[in-house]
């Protein structure tokens, strides 16, 4: 029987009601997640992802509304369809979580993270990081006679790239401070 | 009016506000001045436990068994750690707590200072929420808020801890009117579209079942009462997980009892075989799915549940449904009254005659003796013994907990306090010491097994102290029973430590407790033991000495689907795969 012929998986909290919830295949997911800023809060939502075994590839956190005591976690996780469902859903019942945002899901996001890349060399290798940072509109924020501190933002996939280049380059150390995400428009 | 206190003095006012009566706890440094101010009032009854964990189960049986919240008062470090095992217990059961913990003077935090742990790290992944208050103006708010966030939504324990230095500073108090809305307010109404699709699948369903969790009970005896009248008005069949019974009554003609691993069978091959689960307020556990790829496999499946995280995290559901049991079942009667009040009568007669069938496989039945004592021989007594009156039953985990949920009935809901999700042993003595303190004029029975009741035996001194007639009734099988049985079913029958050595002579401990008891090991015998039991004006141990190597029967094993029940020894042979024994 069943003569609604309702969409296996249908869920009212989903914005996508149209995905295999038995798909068992893992997606990246980017989630805003809005919080009282009250001590322990990132504690609460890191301990949830520790506790329930869900991924974390990024995580950033800062106050982003003082007067309404208000901060901002941006999450990227991983995990089939099912899981990412759990993921916003579990983290919706922490009482002071505000809002749950899927950005991977409700339309359109710009995406950005910083980096900071320690390059060592001489000679030509130390031409050939200045000249592909420029290519990659990084700037020098620290310079000795042997060393470059690049800095760059851009796209998480943007920084992998810079740093899969300048390792062969003399790339000592790197520091990165995870994506930070919004909504395209308004 | 300014009303400007002491921290201490607030926690008192505070807990008058919120309606509190009874607050269990056992006191230590860092919370003398709250006890200084507990002493100087009439309101609140303090129960002195003998462990903390005594307390947190306690106020689970006291939560559970009148629908308010239970409070707790502890001290710092050990006092906080002792009460974990009870707030995972009442977080797993969704049981609204509320436990004031003590904590070191703010300027000591941090630095190891004596009976100092970071209390609300420790509990944070065990309770609902907790805070640590470090402002005496931010005190009376809290402990409101505290009452709000245990008692609203799917409820669950909080805890708030309380410097001494907090406790001793002087601040305004706000009353519970006064604070501003709560931010935390979740959905009560369920989506009327989806209720109206629910019930378009009920007037078609022809082989309908509606299964029941703790959350009907959670939602007010109101949800009980309308699921009474969905149940007898659409003639549907209905089961319930072990924190449901007594939603719906057990004397009621609909009833199939209860599901899952040690279910009735006609509950479980009900599940298997239905065309329209409709949940409510159950939560798809282990304990009832069986192996997930297999449960249920041709239904179209309705869930609602207030929590959003319940739905599709174990089962994927067709109807979700997120709201209040209580509301929904007042927009599902409503929908389907003004509809016209249809069901699919022939179809319905049909799968009636098939649970019919199922049900004559008398799944319960056991070969009684004549010579000892069998377990469930000993609940069909008490049953028999105790019916007709206003009775409360609690349990501690394991065979015995089992066996009651099969053998006693309970027609009405809060009436029946087991842990269910974190199967604490341990649970029970002190449960039904709280029970009995909301209760005073109540029959209040702990059906327990040896090895549990000793976890927390140490509160009998608790029942004795304050009067609470509680009646301890254990099956006595010097064994860890549950333990054994799957040792034998899983592990080829090599016992490890599951006896239990070196019991203590259960009448003489009541005795040196200052209650009485009795000991009864011939059938002949027991009627009259439990009637001493029943009869005697005080807490009471009646130590059944049972058949030692029953087993609880029907059981699915684990990895296994509801069609694939052991009815009883003779399916054992063969029947459980080494693969089940990884699991729980």
């Amino acid at each position: 029987m069943n003569a609604l012929n309702i969409q296996k998986g249908a869920t009212s909290h989903s914005a996508y009601d149209l995905r295999d919830p038995h798909s068992q295949v893992e997606e990246s997911h980017t989630l805003a997640v809005l919080v009282e800023n009250e001590p322990g809060v990132l504690a609460r939502v890191i301990g949830l992802f520790a506790g329930r075994g869900y991924n974390i590839d990024s995580l950033t956190v800062a106050e982003v509304d003082h007067t309404g005591h208000r901060s901002r976690i941006t999450v990227v996780t991983r995990g089939t369809p099912a899981v990412i469902e759990q993921i916003k859903a579990q983290l919706g019942r922490i009482v002071p979580v505000h809002e749950v945002h899927d950005l991977t899901v409700e339309g359109p996001s710009v995406e950005r993270e910083l980096g900071l890349f320690k390059v060592s060399g001489k000679g030509d290798k130390r031409v050939e990081a200045l000249r592909i940072a420029e290519i990659f509109r990084a700037n020098v924020v620290d310079s000795t006679l042997e060393s470059f501190v690049f800095e760059m933002t851009g796209t998480p996939a943007k920084l992998d790239a810079f740093a899969e280049l300048m390792q062969p380059l003399g790339l000592i150390d790197l520091a990165r401070t995870g994506v930070a995400a919004l909504a395209r428009g308004v | 009016m300014s009303r400007v206190m002491t921290g201490a003095k607030m926690v008192v006012e505070a807990l008058r506000d919120q309606g509190v009566d009874t607050v269990f706890g056992y006191p230590g440094g860092a919370v003398l001045p709250i006890y200084d101010e507990l002493f100087q009032q009439n309101d609140i009854t303090h129960v002195l436990v003998r462990h903390e964990q005594g307390a947190v189960h306690m106020a689970e049986g006291y939560a559970r068994s009148t629908g308010k919240p239970g409070v707790v008062l502890v001290t710092s470090g050990p006092g906080a750690t002792n009460a974990v095992t009870g707030l995972t217990d009442a977080l797993l059961d969704s049981i609204p707590l509320v436990v004031i913990s003590g904590q070191v003077p703010t300027f000591l935090i941090g630095t190891d200072g004596f009976q100092e742990a970071d209390t609300v790290g420790i509990t944070r992944p065990c309770t609902k929420h907790n805070w640590l208050v470090r402002d005496t103006a931010q005190l009376s708010q809290t402990i409101h808020k505290g009452f709000h966030v245990a008692t609203s939504g799917r409820p669950g324990p909080v805890l708030i801890d309380i410097p001494k230095d907090v406790q001793f500073a002087e601040a305004e108090y706000v009353g519970p009117k006064q604070i501003e809305p709560a931010t935390y307010q979740p959905v009560r109404k369920g989506d009327i579209n989806i209720i109206t699709q629910l019930v378009e699948l009920m007037e078609k369903a022809e082989r309908p079942i509606i299964y029941t969790g703790g959350g009907v009970i959670n939602s007010g005896t109101g949800a009980s009462q309308l699921l009474r009248e969905l149940v007898d008005g659409t003639g549907f069949p209905v089961t319930s997980t072990l924190m449901g019974l007594g939603a719906y009554p057990a004397s009621g003609r609909n009833w199939l009892g209860m599901l899952g691993m040690h279910g009735l069978y006609e509950a479980n091959l009900a599940m298997h075989g239905c065309d329209l689960m409709i949940n409510m307020g159950a939560r798809f556990d282990d304990r009832i799915t069986g192996r997930v790829a297999d449960f249920s496999p041709g239904s179209i499946k309705a869930h609602v549940d207030i929590d959003p995280s319940s739905i599709n995290k174990v089962i994927h559901v067709d109807l979700p449904i997120v709201g209040d049991v209580g509301h929904v079942l007042e927009d599902m009667l409503k929908v389907w009254k003004s509809r016209g009040r249809k069901v699919n009568s022939a179809a319905l007669g049909k799968w009636w005659e098939k649970i019919e069938g199922w049900r004559s496989k008398n799944c319960l039945a056991y070969r009684g003796s004549d010579t000892i004592i069998k377990p469930q021989h000993a609940l069909e007594r008490l049953e028999a013994l105790t019916k007709g009156r206003d009775r409360y039953i609690t349990t501690e985990v394991g065979q015995h907990q089992m066996w009651a949920a099969q053998y006693l009935h309970f027609d009405q809901p809060n009436r029946w306090m087991t842990s269910g999700g974190l199967g604490t042993m341990g649970y029970g003595l002190p449960a039904s010491i709280g029970v009995q303190m909301a209760h005073p004029d109540a029959l209040v029975i702990n059906v327990a097994g040896d090895a549990s009741w000793l976890m927390n035996m140490q509160e009998m001194g608790t029942a004795v102290q304050f009067r609470l007639p509680v009646k301890q009734f254990i099956l006595n099988n010097e064994r860890l029973g549950m333990v054994r049985q799957w040792q034998q079913l899983l592990h080829g029958e090599r016992y490890s430590q599951s006896w239990s050595d070196s019991l203590p002579d259960f009448v003489k401990l009541a005795e040196a407790f200052g209650c009485a008891g009795a000991v009864v090991r011939d059938p002949a015998d027991l009627d009259a033991a439990i009637q001493q039991m029943l009869d005697y004006d005080g807490p009471f141990i009646l130590d059944v000495l049972v058949e030692k190597h029953e087993n609880c029967f029907p059981m699915i094993p684990s990895g296994k689907p509801h069609n694939e029940m052991l009815l009883g020894e003779a399916d054992t042979d063969g029947a459980i795969q080494s693969g089940g024994a990884v699991l729980v």
